[in-house]
């Protein structure tokens, strides 16, 4: 048993076009059978939580305070993480008091041999997942986590002349940039904004690469400077129109930017990364959208999405209609329902599938819905 | 027992529309503050016990590889029924309550488990949590009363196939899990022509595959396994004795829940327009709980808070504890029957009533049966409150 636990060939056969009826697949059956209703991997996370193949966590291997609220987690990550470009982000989930919550966070490692990769985060006030990241994780943790996702990387063909655009912890795409390219680019001007010089993320290595003429490093401090404006950036980068640019920061600073690209008929030489999407505030009712029905229904804030989609002809799951038997929960993807019984708010990112019951719940502004 | 409606004593007849709607209130707020403070702590109550679980079914199996040795097959054998009990009551039904759901992890969650069991996850959760537990004890609606195979209230015409039944139960209890299986299918429900013949194939086939994977786990599998040490025999035994003890201990848990005496029954009629109050009180008079210890309590998945559980049938299993405190409380308060007793004693109850009444009324009533209502004072209902307020001033 131990045996074939630790080495059997559950995961190489998982990973294999069904059908196909090589020895793998006939033992992975077999190994199926014997520990039914459960999956064989289900028995491996008791012992190796990273060996799974179906879904990707990590183990925190070591958390470095950055400033006084930013720290990196460096994390290895289970044996089907494929890899990220740099720039990209991960999604990573973490258990705050108990509830499984996701967030996206931009790869700031270089190049690393042992595997591991580093994300880097800024607590925010209010913010329940960069908080519990900063303060509460622990040094051999398992966090969930999603393989390399986004575009804001440098294209094959490196620019000559750059501009790299960034605001408080939009730092953290460029340094996972840097990290990896800066020996391969020529013209780099970094154009960096922070409240005050001790809140620079990466501080020491930015402006040991600025001494070292790596990068024309421009540090800005909001307390003392203000925040900058179109006026300021054509006075610190005069040639800005000459340059592939890469923003990343607050949504007020990266709209300012895409009006004055915009503007001036550059827009696609800007290249922005949002890390939180626009959320739209909770409201009474909304449009809900079913995404595989493709259907459209407008639903008040004051009786259950189930009611008013079966009104409006949608085949919905449904079961006890008070709330106890969760017969009828559907995945929502984005948006925000509030719980008929409780007030209480629930609302998914991009991404998500938060599991709500439609018994009891009423659109709380626009949402989408698994179904 | 006969109908609550239909009896002469009433046992809620004390209580006035404004009673009930401020006991409907006071288990709001009790649910409320449960919500309010599940987390972390309860999220790793939940992981250790599955851990716990899993780490006791592997080493069990891995102890009956070498069960012709007399003290591996004990072993072995005790390790995996307990593991299944575990797996079934405590985690599975909670699961599948949606008691977890709140962690939002996919791996427990209500909508993804599936249990060792003969029923299959989704037809088990429309006929428990759909049926079972909305329209709780009512007569010809809930069909956990007696599983359409007995005689459960005096006021169900007598049949001479009702002599039978005490044994019909025990043979139930022995197979219990293909029992539940069977009547989650709505087999009854279906011989009578009153269920769809295409959903009845569909159900029929996913039971059939359900029963022949874990058949296959049981009965094949693990004794081959077994085979090379020459305890397949053995092993094949342990498997079945756990299933065996396993569907004992499941059935008596379950009789204990809404059988024992005491325990009230409703008409169809009573619950056409019930308030939110007016549910909780069905609930809470319509279960009995089980006294013991917290092994005990664990063992039958907290079950034993039966009340609680159907009062709150998604809030974590693991404060039913705490709960009970006040339930028993608001019972005193609002002069309600909290029926509860040791788990010989439910048993034996519950096997009373079985007894009791596969005898037809007229002879029943010839013999005497040890009745264990007491009625209850009110110690504080509140539409009497007010009296009390001014008798004080």
């Amino acid at each position: 048993m131990a045996h074939l636990l630790s080495d059997g060939p559950t995961q190489n056969a998982a990973g294999r076009a069904p059908g196909g009826a090589g020895w793998r697949s006939r033992a992975f059956k077999l190994l199926k059978a014997t520990t039914t209703p459960l999956l064989p991997e289900d028995y491996v996370d008791l012992f190796d939580p990273l060996r799974t193949s179906t879904v990707l966590r990590a183990r925190v291997v070591d958390i470095v305070a950055e400033t006084e609220d930013a720290a990196t987690v460096v994390l290895r990550p289970g044996r089907t993480w494929r890899g990220h470009v740099p720039g990209q982000y991960i999604r990573i989930g973490v258990d705050v008091d108990g509830v499984r919550m996701w967030r996206a966070y931009s790869v700031t490692s270089g190049p690393r041999e042992d595997g591991c990769i580093a994300i880097t985060i800024k607590a925010i006030t209010g913010g329940a997942v960069s908080t519990h990241l900063v303060e509460s994780l622990k040094v051999g943790q398992i966090v969930q986590m999603e393989q390399a996702d986004g575009a804001f990387v440098l294209p094959e063909v490196l620019p000559h002349k750059i501009l790299l655009l960034t605001g408080g912890s939009g730092i953290t795409p460029v340094m996972g940039i840097l990290r990896h390219a800066v020996e391969d680019l020529d013209d780099v001007i970094l154009l960096h904004s922070a409240p005050r010089p001790e809140d620079v993320i990466f501080a020491d290595e930015l402006r040991e690469l600025g001494a070292n003429d790596r990068i024309t490093l421009v540090e800005r401090h909001t307390d003392e400077h203000g925040l900058m404006d179109t006026v300021e950036l054509e006075a610190l980068v005069p040639d800005w129109r000459e340059r592939e640019t890469w923003a990343c920061g607050p949504a007020g600073m990266l709209e300012m930017l895409e009006g004055h690209w915009q503007q001036a008929g550059h827009a696609h030489r800007l290249h922005t990364e949002r890390f939180r999407p626009a959320l739209a505030e909770p409201g009474e009712g909304g449009t809900v959208y079913f995404t595989k029905a493709d259907r459209e229904i407008e639903c008040d804030g004051a009786r259950p999405i189930l009611d008013i989609g079966e009104e409006a002809g949608v085949l919905m799951p449904s079961g006890c209609r008070m709330g106890i038997c969760y017969g009828c929960v559907l995945p929502m993807r984005e948006g925000s329902v509030r719980d008929l019984r409780t007030g209480e708010v629930t609302s998914a990112t991009p991404g998500d599938g938060i599991l709500i019951q439609t018994c009891i719940s009423a659109a709380a502004g626009r949402c989408d819905l698994v179904l | 027992m006969t109908a609550l409606q239909k009896k002469e004593h009433n046992p809620v007849a004390h209580m006035t529309p404004e009673d009930i709607d401020s006991l409907g209130k006071e288990l709001d707020a009790v649910r409320a503050e449960i919500i309010d403070s599940r987390g972390a702590k309860d999220a790793a109550y939940i992981r250790r016990t599955i851990d716990v679980q899993r780490k006791l079914e592997l080493g069990s199996r891995a102890v009956l590889l070498f069960s012709k040795y007399k003290p591996a097959f004990a072993l072995g054998t005790a390790g995996l029924t307990v593991s299944k009990i575990l797996e079934n009551m405590e985690i599975g039904h909670n699961v599948m309550h949606g008691q977890w759901d709140w962690m939002r992890d996919p791996k427990i969650h209500s909508t993804t488990w599936e249990w060792d069991n003969a029923s299959p996850a989704d037809l088990w959760k429309h006929s428990h949590n759909e049926l079972h537990h909305t329209y709780t004890n009512v007569l010809g609606r809930d069909n956990d009363l007696g599983y359409g195979i007995m005689r459960v209230d005096e006021d169900q015409p007598w049949v001479p196939f009702y002599l039978g039944q005490p044994v019909w139960n025990f043979i139930n209890a022995c197979f219990f899990e293909y029992g539940i299986a069977a009547y989650d299918l709505e087999l009854g429900k279906y011989m009578k022509g009153r269920k769809d013949k295409a959903v009845f194939k569909r159900d029929l086939g996913k039971v059939g595959q359900k029963v022949r994977n874990q058949m296959t786990r049981d009965y094949v599998i693990h004794p081959l396994l077994a085979a090379p040490t020459g305890s397949w025999g053995t092993t094949l035994m342990a498997n079945a004795l756990s299933n065996l003890g396993r569907n004992l201990w499941t059935h008596s848990v379950i009789m204990c829940g809404h059988f024992p005496e005491g325990v009230e029954t409703f008409t169809k009629t009573s619950i056409e327009g019930e308030s939110r109050g007016e549910w909780y009180l069905r609930q809470m008079i319509g279960s009995a709980n089980i006294s013991g210890s917290k092994a005990m309590h664990i063992a039958t998945g907290n079950l034993s808070y039966q009340i609680e559980h159907h009062l709150f049938p998604d809030l974590p299993s693991n404060r039913y504890a705490e709960i009970s405190v006040k339930v028993r409380d608001i019972c005193e308060r609002y002069g309600l029957q909290y029926t509860s007793g040791p788990l010989p004693k439910q048993v034996a109850s519950a096997w009373m009533k079985v007894i009791r009444l596969s005898l037809p009324n007229h002879i029943a009533a010839k013999v005497k049966f040890p009745s264990r209502r007491k009625p209850v004072t009110p110690t504080a209902l509140p539409s009497r409150r007010v009296d009390t307020g001014e008798v004080a001033a």
